[in-house]
């Protein structure tokens, strides 16, 4: 498993340095005036971020701003909504996402999601976690066995599922659903985990329980958090964006944002007078 | 919760000696819908019990294990139906691979992969049409192309594709009934781990619908195989002494036989058409059973 996670990371570093040997090292993502329509609606507007390796960026704002469609950019998801037409850049590793030769299918196996309701497959615990490994290959029973418990590890869910592996997902309950669905995007050995508001359908302790989940999974993982929670962004985050009508209003280290606003309407969203 | 300062007294829409005239009025009717509903049940089932106690007083002495494994004859006592279930047995054997790969395949295509736009939907639009038309109409599709055109002649495969293409509308409606009712999510689940779009349909779209797929085949399966009209136009043959031997043998099937049987005269070719109507409605019965039993055991809730 170890060699094959460093030939992956030195063929990246390959692909950067071959690239775009300009690109700041520890950047994931560059985004780069990016502009995104469903149809006529024009929903994100000249969208500039430089997102940090092994850090948690929150993306608040209020609902209907393109927090969502942005995260979801980043993955490509957003293309699924036929009437969807981008333009700009997005580097991921210093790669343009919308390039030609970029296939989806790469994009999304090094950057993870996690969805807002927990979406585990009608299938047993196991095999929600096995599908990525097996999607991209993996069949020997050992080493899936190996990944499947790594994850649920990661995800902090091990010690809940370990006896019941072969059970449906189905029967846990929404917070270990939601665990279960970071665990299975573990599997695919993500560089980076994108999560669209995930703890907006859990209750409050298994809301605690992501949350440290993120503050463990910072160090290996870059994460992307969309949260309509301000609390939560303040908790959990290194930087935080704030979107509004399509636009980044500020973007900054979170304690600057939250203490020390240079924008009129964050320092409006965060005090709640809005949103 | 603070309690909100005094309020307004309001004025009443709803007058309380008004409602309690009126209820009694409203029970009556309230009764008597029901029972109209419950004619209605009764109805359906009167006549069906009255049909099979019919079928089984003429049929049941007739049943026997010869009646199973005899040709038909011109004598009543030696008369038996083993051409024509072995006929209706091969007939389901062709049809259920055909309209399972044609017909899911076709579901998964316009659900799957087609852009909605005006030609799918016209496209949708007319296979529920043929769904509803009527089962002679393929029977002539099937004898001008299968038997003359493609040269299959009167035979068993000719037959098969006839009945196959007369279920397929109703497959693929089914299907895609089946394949729509998967939620999103499942599809954006597997996309977002990187499998391409086959992989999400063959190993999460495909098994969760899988159960209303089968048993949308199995319906229209049982409902092929109490066909009449296409296979008498096929050119089915109405006596035939042996089991068909390959796939383009001449062949016979249940309803054809039953058919026959009630076209004569004799009062004891009534009674084995009884008995062959037993025989039919067991297997329908059956088939219709597993659909059921398929659809309670593996429907998954999301």
């Amino acid at each position: 498993m170890d060699t094959k996670l460093t030939t992956k990371t030195a063929e990246k570093e390959g692909a950067t340095i071959m690239n775009q040997p300009v690109a700041a090292q520890d950047s994931v993502y560059r985004v780069d005036n990016l502009n995104l329509w469903y149809g006529d609606d024009h929903a994100l507007k000249d969208v500039n971020l430089d997102i940090k390796q092994n850090e948690v960026t929150a993306i608040i704002g209020p609902s209907g701003c393109g927090k969502s469609t942005f995260i979801k950019t980043l993955n490509r998801m957003v293309e699924l909504v036929p009437i969807v037409r981008t333009n700009g850049v997005i580097e991921y590793n210093g790669r343009n996402i919308f390039d030609k030769e970029y296939e989806v299918e790469e994009l999304r196996t090094s950057v993870g999601m996690v969805f807002q309701q927990p979406n585990p497959f009608p299938k047993s615990i196991y095999d929600n976690i096995a599908y990525g490994p097996r999607v991209h290959g993996v069949k020997n029973k050992k080493i899936l066995d190996e990944i499947v418990e790594r994850s649920l590890r990661g995800a902090a869910i091990w010690d809940e599922v370990k006896d019941r592996l072969n059970e449906n997902a189905y029967g846990l309950s929404g917070g270990q659903q939601q665990r279960l669905c970071i665990a299975r995007c573990l599997a695919i050995e993500p560089d980076v985990i994108l999560m669209d508001e995930p703890t907006s359908a859990l209750d409050p302790i298994s809301t605690l329980k992501v949350e440290e989940l993120v503050q463990d999974l910072k160090k290996d993982y870059s994460i992307i958090i969309v949260t309509h929670n301000m609390q939560q962004a303040a908790r959990v985050s290194d930087k935080t964006a704030f979107f509004l009508n399509g636009e980044v209003v500020e973007f900054d280290q979170t304690d600057r944002i939250f203490s020390n606003p240079s924008d009129k309407r964050t320092e409006d969203y965060i005090s709640g007078r809005f949103g | 919760m603070a309690l909100p300062e005094k309020q307004p007294v309001q004025k009443k829409f709803i007058d309380p000696v008004a409602v309690k005239k009126s209820i009694g009025q409203r029970l009556v009717v309230n009764n008597v819908t029901k029972v109209i509903f419950l004619i209605g049940l009764l109805f359906g089932l009167v006549v069906l019990g009255i049909l099979l106690f019919g079928v089984i007083r003429d049929g049941a002495a007739w049943l026997s294990l010869d009646f199973l494994l005899n040709a038909p004859s011109r004598r009543p006592a030696n008369a038996g139906i083993y051409p024509a279930l072995m006929g209706t047995i091969f007939l389901m054997l062709l049809i259920i691979p055909m309209i399972f790969i044609i017909g899911v395949g076709a579901a998964i295509y316009l659900e799957e992969y087609a852009k909605r736009g005006r030609m799918t939907s016209f496209i949708e639009v007319n296979i529920s049409n043929l769904a509803g038309v009527p089962s002679i109409v393929f029977g002539l599709l099937g004898l001008t192309f299968f038997v003359r055109n493609m040269g299959f002649g009167s035979t068993l495969i000719a037959g098969a594709l006839t009945l196959a293409l007369m279920s397929l509308p109703v497959v693929i409606v089914s299907s895609q009934e089946a394949i729509r009712s998967v939620p999103q999510a499942m599809r954006h689940a597997s996309l977002a781990l990187g499998a391409s779009k086959w992989q999400t349909t063959f190993k999460v779209v495909l098994p969760a619908s899988l159960p209303g797929v089968i048993t949308g085949i199995i319906l229209a399966v049982s409902r092929a195989i109490g066909e009449t009209a296409p296979l008498i136009m096929v050119g089915a043959a109405i006596f035939i002494a042996r089991a068909p031997e390959g796939l383009f043998s001449e062949f016979t099937a249940l309803p054809i036989q039953i058919y026959n049987w009630t076209s004569r005269p004799q009062a004891d070719f009534q009674g084995l058409a009884a008995a062959g109507i037993l025989i039919l409605m067991v297997i329908l019965l059956t088939m219709n059973s597993l659909a059921i039993w398929i659809r309670n055991r593996f429907s998954k809730r999301y």
